[in-house]
């Protein structure tokens, strides 16, 4: 079994803060931080940032058939979520209106639970959108 | 250097309850080189694609596992790993080994067992080629990063679910006329639109099946072929490009670029355009994904993926056939194997071997292998050739 | 009204020395609804005496701490309170997600506070939130602290067919408590608990659900709620005309009317503070949501009484001060707004979401 601890003690800047990083060469935001920018190469300058909590669907898709780990929670909307300054994430848009959910639809970051946890481990916290 | 396939050998495709990884790859490889005329004393390196077999069956150490089942100790034996695209890889890198002038003789297979495991302990292993930690973590399964695509290309293109249906429905009437393949059963529209949701827009009808088998190649030098008189199909291009693991890190959700980029060296690097290929393998894991694969290939308009599928230009005797195997979808996906078994395919037909399903006058065919949602491509061009 | 030379000077003295209060606040209600006529209906009861219509119910992905952690960001969000002034984080709750690993460092890095901040869960029944709101109130006193946080938060738990699954949700209220004369909307100028060992309600360790003495809780809650009420006028020299809200725990609709009866407070003080028959009992948050929705539209210069209650037993009470800061510094939308906002959902779905499936 995978210590999945240290993984997401790892993470939680991004998932619970939206923590990337922005190139201050080419103006480009990644979403998670990048360990170089792939514009700019070595004349790039990186720099920690909290990406904005909003942004609007790129595209979304309900998820009948889920992995381990979320069977209970199916189904689920899943979607690529692009950040008012660019930067796209893949989150799990909750508590909204199916009719709501589309193409374009303004989206704000909140903070739940992830996967559902087995009876031991950890839980996993981190960002959906709403 | 030129290099061209001199065997191919292929498994049936489907649940091989009795036969092991070890016994499949053994079968295609054996194939492989009966019919290339060749000793196996004659092959100097084995390229395996292999995609999750420790996964899936908790085996590692692939290379050395073929080169033993094939009896070929102690010649190098090397796995390839680029998840869906492993095969493909594995082809490409024996192609470079001989391009390289190192060998004259390699042989290129892939091979996957997945019916070990449950469905959703498979779909765990398959996640592997997504991006874990920004994807799979927040419930994405490989159909649901499939749905996305779908559902931006229906947004952007106006396509809609009954032509996605048209790629199943034709690929399994491709199927019938296949030995090997997984399916043999002929579905309708309405049996796809019917099917039940995996993942909105995309229905259980429109994905690839889990699937037992293995597939193998003969690669050798021109020279050497024509020194030992051999006949068969060169290849003219291999190209792989790639790109982000997660749909986040892309440029366009309607395209995959990997794609675009490898079709357009290789076509280069060929000296042809696309309207010359004959016929094509694509990598259509999801119906979208034969629709994207089209349009990124250039065979037909970005965004006409749709219309040309459902007015049948893709058919066996459409415009250009595409997957006349069946592809992944009704031949079925043994993920590591799928791109050799494309390639086994390319080599039957451009053979005039392809029976029932042979398409008249194939000069020149081309195979496409996506790793992933389309981190890994590779296109592969090849020719008859007449020694 | 003349007071005793004593108490002048010691209401004196607080006016003059300079106080913490709440800058400001922050309130999460899930959105998920069942209606209690829902749960009679399984049941087959009758649970109008409790003066609940509806209840609030945290969907499978929330609990306590994802909760607290939306409750508070409302309150940096919408009264402009940068997360690295804080210091303090207190919560309290009688469901935090784990029984050993804390909460409140979940929230702090959820939050993005720096580093520097003490920290810990807390649990005493239903008032471990106030509790919490007292501890950074001393904390802010001792100049301890920049800005301390208190939240209080709970999933509720009960069992099913008992008769606290007629009122028992989901819901967060974040406090945060700092000094400074442009931030402050209400002053807290006294505070004080009133504790006894009155075991009206417990749970057990391991135990899913918590027990209960039936009508004996009435009879602690009230002995609690009104002695505290009374020490603190006591204290204060206060009576009960001379505050212009009041708020009290609120197990059900019908308790602290009572209370405000038996302490001679007109109802209409009462209303705008009880969500309950709204939103159920969110135990921890429970008087701090009703503090809020007071504070959504108390007027400068209004005084504020609020009495929490937790089960074995113990009762906090406070008074606060508006101030003229509260005219500019608001919470974006009132909480009687936000709890319009909501989905109902029948009660096979409510155990789906709470998880009271056992076989799954």
């Amino acid at each position: 079994m995978q210590n999945i601890a240290p993984l997401n003690w790892r993470r939680f800047p991004e998932r619970y803060l939206l923590r990337g990083n922005y190139c201050e060469n080419c103006k480009q935001a990644f979403f998670p931080p990048r360990a170089i920018c792939p514009n700019c190469r070595r004349k790039g300058k990186l720099v920690s940032m909290e990406m904005p909590r909003t942004g609007k669907i790129i595209s979304y898709t309900k998820v009948y058939v889920p992995p381990e780990g979320f069977k209970n929670e199916a189904p689920y909307y899943l979607a690529i979520i692009e950040l008012e300054n660019g930067a796209r994430v893949l989150s799990q848009i909750v508590d909204s209106e199916p009719e709501k959910i589309k193409i374009g639809a303004k989206v704000k970051k909140v903070f739940r639970r992830i996967a559902e946890p087995d009876k031991y481990g950890t839980i996993t916290y981190g960002y959906k959108f709403w | 250097m030129g290099v061209v396939i001199v065997g191919a050998g292929i498994t049936k495709f489907g649940e091989h309850w009795a036969k092991s990884f070890r016994e499949l790859i053994a079968e295609a490889g054996i194939k492989a080189i009966q019919s290339s005329g060749l000793s196996g004393q004659q092959i100097e390196a084995i390229y395996g694609g292999c995609m999750a077999s420790g996964r899936l069956i908790g085996q590692e150490h692939i290379g050395a596992l073929i080169a033993d089942q094939l009896g070929l100790n102690p010649i190098p034996s090397t796995r390839c790993e680029a998840a869906c695209a492993s095969g493909g890889v594995a082809l490409r890198t024996a192609y470079l080994a001989i391009k390289s002038g190192v060998h004259d003789i390699v042989a290129a297979g892939g091979v996957e067992k997945m019916t070990e495991l449950s469905t959703q302990a498979v779909s765990f292993a398959l996640g592997g080629a997504g991006d874990q930690e920004i994807e799979l973590f927040h419930g994405a399964t490989f159909p649901s990063l499939y749905a996305l695509l779908a559902r931006a290309h229906m947004h952007e293109f106006g396509t809609i679910e009954q032509q996605m249906a048209a790629v199943a429905v034709k690929n399994h009437a491709n199927a019938m006329l296949n030995p090997n393949a997984q399916f043999h059963k002929e579905i309708t529209i309405e049996q796809v639109m019917n099917s039940g949701y995996v993942a909105e827009p995309i229905k259980l009808l429109d994905c690839s099946p889990i699937t037992d088998g293995a597939a193998a190649l003969i690669l050798c030098s021109k020279d050497k072929a024509k020194e030992l008189g051999l006949k068969g199909v060169e290849i003219v291009a291999s190209e792989q490009a790639s790109d982000s693991l997660a749909l986040t890190g892309r440029q366009s959700l309607t395209e995959l670029r990997a794609t675009s980029i490898a079709a357009q060296k290789a076509y280069e690097k060929a000296g042809i355009r696309p309207s010359q290929v004959d016929f094509a393998e694509v990598h259509d894991c999801f119906t979208i994904a034969e629709i994207l694969a089209i349009e990124d290939l250039g065979f037909f308009k970005k965004g006409e993926g749709g219309i040309a599928s459902e007015k049948g230009k893709t058919s066996l005797k459409g415009k250009i056939p595409i997957n006349p195997s069946g592809g992944l979808k009704a031949k079925g996906h043994p993920v590591g194997a799928t791109g050799v078994a494309q390639a086994v395919e390319a080599y039957l037909q451009l053979m005039g071997l392809a029976e029932q399903r042979q398409i008249k006058n194939a000069k020149i065919g081309l195979t496409h292998n996506v790793g992933g949602s389309g981190a890994t491509a590779v296109v592969t061009i090849y020719k008859r050739f007449k020694g | 009204m003349k007071l005793p030379l004593k108490k002048y000077l010691k209401r004196l003295g607080k006016v003059l020395r300079m106080n913490a209060g709440i800058i400001g606040y922050g309130v999460y209600v899930p959105r998920l609804r069942i209606k209690v006529s829902e749960i009679e209906r399984v049941w087959q009861k009758n649970a109008s005496g409790l003066a609940v219509s509806e209840k609030a119910v945290a969907a499978s992905d929330e609990d306590s701490c994802t909760m607290a952690v939306e409750a508070a960001r409302r309150g940096i969000e919408d009264f402009s309170i940068n997360p690295k002034r804080i210091n303090a984080i207190y919560i309290g709750s009688e469901s935090h997600p784990y029984a050993v690993n804390p909460t409140a460092s979940i929230v702090g890095d959820a939050l993005g506070t720096t580093n520097k901040y003490f920290a810990v869960d807390m649990e005493f029944a239903c008032k471990a939130g106030t509790a919490g709101l007292q501890v950074c109130y001393a904390l802010k006193k001792a100049k301890m602290i920049d800005v301390g946080l208190a939240i209080g938060t709970d999933t509720a738990q009960s069992k099913p067919n008992d008769a606290l699954e007629f009122t028992a949700a989901s819901g967060a209220a974040a406090f945060f408590v700092g000094d400074s004369k442009d931030e402050i909307i209400a002053e807290i100028e006294h505070t004080c608990s009133f504790t006894s060992d009155m075991p009206d309600f417990w749970r057990r360790p391991r135990a899913e659900f918590p027990e209960h003495t039936g009508r004996f809780t009435g009879e602690a809650y009230f002995k609690h709620i009104i002695n505290a009420a009374k020490l603190l006028m006591e204290e204060t020299g206060y009576n009960a005309s001379d505050f212009d809200y009041a708020v009290f725990h609120q197990p059900n609709g019908k308790f602290p009317l009572k209370a405000a009866k038996i302490l001679e407070i007109p109802l209409e003080k009462v209303k705008q503070g009880l969500l309950t028959p709204h939103i159920g009992n969110t135990y921890s948050a429970s008087t701090l949501i009703g503090l809020a929705s007071v504070l959504d539209v108390a007027k400068p210069g209004q005084k504020v009484l609020a009495v929490s209650y937790g089960s074995g037993a113990g009762s906090d009470a406070f008074v606060l001060n508006v101030t003229e800061n509260i005219k500019n510094r608001r919470a974006r939308r009132a909480v009687l707004e936000m709890i319009k906002e909501k989905e109902y959902i029948d009660y096979a779905l409510y155990v789906r979401h709470r998880r009271k499936i056992k076989s799954l």
